[in-house]
């Protein structure tokens, strides 16, 4: 979705504000709702695409207003709602309606150590690739409602296939209920004037990794 | 972040001034319904505050520095080669290694999230995670770099990496001259974060910035 998530190319947000010194967390607040929000993530209820796509929800005005924590506490409140582990009724009053966590199982302090240590690939088995390094490509234009991760200042450009990073989850029907329906993911090198026109940097290029949905032969060169 | 409306809809569930005390409210009905283990919230905060953090990837970046079997190694399998220093996990789980040269300067962004390599640089700082570098940084690289106090020649290419996908970027910065006798702690004391980025360029002790 053309959310307020998809940043690449706005103007008008002033320097970066770089903090000498700065500590992991500025508040006890978002140590806890870090915390919280990696430990709900174990739940197995919802996966890191549906996270990124509940903040992707928040609508613009807020989503630019608000602290990355405030982002995903936002975000972390919705998903429980949405998926049923907690109800309107008890986050208004805060007050539990029924005490169990039923069939879930809620890992433990050594269970989550492993689980972060251990992480979670999502490679998949290797898929037939269409396109080779080399290739030029085209992102094909679409303004999908739901989750994807083609930013809109890559979208409609050309590029070149600089590598092949093998076959991942695809993230928009992984975000939807969807299933993984993994995909082949590239490197897309795109050049500073190919995305900016005039306004760019002839001597900078960004490289931005795309599964292969995404992706159309580049239209041939005149 | 007060909400005129009162609609029993997720985006107005009933929110707090104060996010102290919003977020607490949560944990205790969470941890009262049985649903998050106080004890694995300390667990989480312990790992990421106070043993993941840009040293490991300093020592990653050292060992490249000082073992040229290593640096090869890292580059063609960074994911295996950084595991080797023991860091791996969430976040960690396909890396690949961006080495800077005289001709290319390799910084990171995640222009619609936050995606940074947790297992080695630890969480990303705010600025990071906010609008002016997501912005920026794929559209201007050169002016956040100067921004950074990091002015390269024009003849260097910049290439900026959008995390968009579960590929995780480390950059290896160029060693700097003149620590020829450093033996691999003392390296690891030089390199910053900010550097493995992309937005430092890592001196020898006693050197200025330029910026």
């Amino acid at each position: 979705m053309n959310g307020g998530h998809d940043l690449g190319g706005m103007h008008g947000f002033g320097p970066v504000a770089a903090e000498p010194d700065e500590p992991v967390f500025h508040h006890e607040w978002e140590r806890r709702a870090f915390a919280i929000t990696l430990a709900c993530g174990l739940l197995g209820r919802w996966n890191l695409d549906m996270a990124r796509h509940a903040r992707e929800r928040i609508p613009p005005p807020r989503y630019l207003g608000a602290s990355y924590y405030e982002i995903w506490f936002e975000a972390l409140l919705t998903l429980l709602v949405e998926q049923g582990l907690l109800s309107a009724d008890e986050l208004e009053t805060g007050r539990s309606a029924e005490a169990s966590a039923g069939e879930l199982r809620v890992p433990g302090p050594d269970a989550v150590r492993a689980i972060l240590e251990r992480g979670g690939s999502t490679r998949a088995d290797e898929a037939p690739a269409r396109f080779l390094v080399g290739e030029r490509v085209r992102v094909r234009n679409r303004h999908p409602l739901g989750h994807t991760r083609a930013p809109r200042y890559v979208r409609g450009r050309a590029g070149t296939i600089e590598g092949r990073h093998g076959t991942y989850v695809f993230p928009d029907a992984h975000a939807h209920g969807g299933g993984p329906r993994p995909q082949p993911l590239y490197s897309v090198r795109f050049d500073g004037i190919e995305l900016w026109g005039k306004d760019g940097d002839p001597g900078s290029a960004v490289y931005v990794d795309l599964w292969e949905g995404y992706l159309e032969p580049a239209p041939e060169q005149r | 972040m007060a909400d005129d409306h009162h609609h029993h809809h997720h985006h107005d569930a009933p929110r707090l001034a104060d996010p102290e005390l919003r977020v607490r409210a949560l944990e205790s009905l969470l941890t009262e319904k049985g649903l998050v283990d106080p004890a694995a919230l300390d667990a989480i905060i312990d790992v990421y505050e106070t043993r993941i953090g840009p040293h490991n990837g300093a020592r990653v970046v050292a060992r490249a520095w000082a073992d040229p079997e290593f640096r090869r190694r890292l580059l063609r399998n960074a994911t295996a080669a950084i595991a080797e220093l023991g860091f791996e996990g969430s976040q960690g789980e396909h890396m690949t290694v961006l080495e800077n040269t005289p001709e290319v300067h390799n910084m990171v962004v995640c222009t619609l999230c936050s995606c940074y390599p947790w297992p080695t640089l630890g969480l990303p700082p705010v600025w990071y995670k906010a609008p002016s570098y997501r912005s920026r940084a794929v559209a201007d690289p050169r002016g956040v770099l100067a921004e950074f106090g990091v002015r390269l020649p024009d003849d260097v290419e910049v290439r900026v990496w959008d995390s968009s996908a579960e590929m995780r970027y480390l950059v290896l910065p160029a060693r700097p001259p003149g620590t020829d006798g450093m033996d691999e702690a003392a390296l690891a004391g030089l390199v910053t974060r900010d550097a493995m980025i992309g937005v430092d360029i890592v001196r020898a002790p006693g050197t200025e910035r330029d910026g």
